[in-house]
């Protein structure tokens, strides 16, 4: 948060903006240059996605967390990597546009990813383009809402029970 | 294996498409009921297709809560299978926006439910973080003991259920008798045995009672012999072994590849664990060994877990000696009510007590990620700050939630009976998978 530079790092090929919070490292790359950057990252030996989420920002638009240059956006996609040999972990923050809530799946480079992005898909509505099993997680199959989204109430949704079908 | 891979005409391109050997079923529930309701042939009257759409729970024994299973079958051969979760699921995450920091952890404590402090703790160490407090040593080192009695906890309450799916009841008593042990000492230090709000941003709710020492004896005491008779009673008997060895392997690049952690990952022989390779409390202060497998199957999770039984006692045998004296909360008044008797004595006092549990603190804008070793492996925290009293955005990350995933690979081409084998072996707490 402190300071706001340009990475050289040796594995990422394109400049993408980066700071530090609280000792941890991390990335900001534009949505074009999200698969490139964790691709080179999986090159240079981040050998694991540990964790990826969606942050929905729609009530709290004026974060000064975010390095110049980088346009805050309602969702933000968040990706954590650990690399095991040098013990190092680095947090990708991808800045989503609502009108266009849709991001490239890592299921090809870390398939450990598929049931964090229907995670996020199902309580964010973000949409992750190439998975193989774009589908609902938690929820019911036809739910219709993405609960975790800000403008979505807590507890005003009734119960939504299913009708028995007729057999199985 | 064999049998899965190889290609069936079937007749329909959209049915091999879908059924093209890989491990993970991917379908929609309707799409497999569908398969269910095989069609068979208008002119011959056969099925037309030997596989059928097996459903396993959500109310099975073995699913240990409420795990449901749609597994592909070809006769007793599990051939792709998807595991479906869900039926836990209370939006955990979205009751944590609308707690404040210093209730969070009595939200967070309830999602795995056999091992609560571990949640408890990564959400304290993301709110410390964000604050930017420390945490006095005695309070760490509580923290530590604490952690460490329930993994040990936890992973009896594993060899319990463990031995209950594989047909070896009387362990099933043994494990949970040793547990409720240690379940008894967190009654004790806690006020319950589950679910504990023990841990806090900032500290421990309160310091270890008189006569902790005793107690914790007294574990070290019963609780390692009993484990030596576990392994007589499971390590060479040949019906444990026959059903465990060879079931359910995994190599370390496809445990990495899933993002599976813990347990799961180390009996696959890759050394791997966050208290020694990414040291938080004070662990680095302590001795004790990463417990590795050799070949990854079943029986390599179950005997790692075993050992780090023995490991965490060991840990915790280390801490009674070593527990620094001190506070066990951080004297930041900003975190810290003010003690009990400077509220009869001041007005201030009150309104500052008032204020923190009506209110809450303020925690500065900002994210941050921590992560812990739990039972199950990377138990991990994001949390977001707006600067206001509530978190954000608060996110877990659920190692049983990411250890599932290994689950289709693990039963693809073995028998049902041993899906049961390997859905024990993975230890998923369903309420941390569905939060």
């Amino acid at each position: 948060m402190s300071e706001n530079d340009v990475s050289s790092d040796e594995h990422v090929a394109a400049p993408v903006a980066s700071t530090t919070m609280s000792g941890q490292t991390v990335l900001h790359p534009v949505r074009d240059a999200y698969m490139a950057t964790v691709e080179s990252l999986r090159d240079g030996g981040y050998c694991t996605a540990t964790d990826l989420t969606v942050v929905d920002y729609l009530t709290h638009p004026g974060r000064t967390d975010l390095p110049e240059g980088v346009e805050p956006e309602r969702f933000e996609v968040v990706v954590g990597l650990f690399n095991h040999t040098r013990r190092e972990r680095v947090r990708l923050r991808i800045q989503v546009p609502a009108a266009d809530p849709t991001v490239p799946s890592l299921f090809d480079l870390f398939p450990g990813t598929e049931a964090m992005e229907r995670e996020a898909y199902d309580l964010f509505g973000v949409c992750f383009d190439g998975h193989p099993d774009h589908s609902r997680i938690l929820l019911p199959e036809d739910w219709t809402d993405h609960p975790l989204r800000k403008d979505e109430g807590i507890g005003a949704i009734p119960v939504q029970f299913k009708a028995a079908s007729e057999r199985r | 294996m064999d049998e899965a891979t190889r290609t069936i005409d079937m007749g329909s391109d959209e049915r091999v498409r879908r059924r093209d050997g890989s491990a993970v079923l991917r379908m929609t529930e309707v799409e497999a009921a569908e398969l269910a309701r095989a069609p068979s042939d208008p002119v011959t009257g056969e099925q037309a297709d030997e596989r059928m759409i097996l459903n396993m729970g959500p109310a099975h024994p073995s699913t240990h809560g409420v795990l449901r299973l749609l597994l592909e079958m070809e006769g007793e051969t599990v051939l792709r299978s998807k595991p479906v979760i869900g039926y836990l699921h209370t939006g955990m995450e979205k009751t944590g926006e609308n707690l404040t920091f210093l209730q969070g952890p009595t939200n967070v404590t309830r999602m795995d439910y056999a091992s609560p402090l571990f949640s408890e703790l990564v959400f304290s160490l993301a709110t410390e973080q964000l604050l930017g407090i420390e945490v006095p040593a005695r309070a760490t080192w509580i923290r530590m003991l604490m952690c460490e009695l329930n993994r040990a906890a936890s992973h009896l309450l594993f060899q319990a259920t463990n031995g209950m799916d594989l047909g070896a009841v009387s362990m099933m008593i043994y494990g949970w008798r040793e547990r409720e042990e240690v379940l008894r000492f967190f009654e004790k230090v806690t006020g319950l045995r589950m679910n504990h709000n023990y841990i806090r941003p900032g500290g421990v709710a309160a310091d270890l009672p008189d006569g902790w020492q005793d107690d914790i004896r007294h574990l070290l005491d019963i609780i390692p012999p009993r484990l030596d008779e576990y392994a007589v009673l499971l390590n060479n008997q040949p019906i444990f072994r026959a059903r465990l060895q060879g079931v359910g392997v995994l190599e370390p690049a496809e445990a990495l590849a899933l993002s599976a952690t813990g347990p799961i990952l180390r009996a696959t022989g890759y050394d791997w664990d966050l208290r020694r390779d990414e040291p938080y409390l004070a662990y680095d202060q302590v001795d004790f060994d990463v417990v590795v497998g050799t070949c990854g199957d079943a029986f390599d999770r179950f005997a790692v877990r075993l050992e780090e039984i023995r490991q965490s006692l060991h840990i915790v045998e280390q801490i009674l000696d070593l527990l620094p004296g001190g506070d066990f909360r951080t004297q930041d008044k900003k975190v810290t009510p003010p003690p009990r008797a400077r509220i009869d004595e001041s007005m201030e006092a009150l309104i500052h007590h008032f204020k923190i549990f009506t209110e809450g603190f303020h925690v500065p804008e900002g994210e941050v990620y921590a992560a812990v070793e739990s039972p199950r492996g990377e138990l991990g925290c994001y949390l977001v700050s707006d600067g206001g009293p509530k978190p954000y955005r608060m996110h877990i990350r659920g190692p049983s939630f990411a250890n599932l995933q290994t689950l289709p690979h693990l039963m693809h081409g073995r028998l049902v009976a041993d899906a049961v084998a390997v859905i024990s072996s993975v230890d998923p707490i369903m309420g941390e998978v569905d939060r």
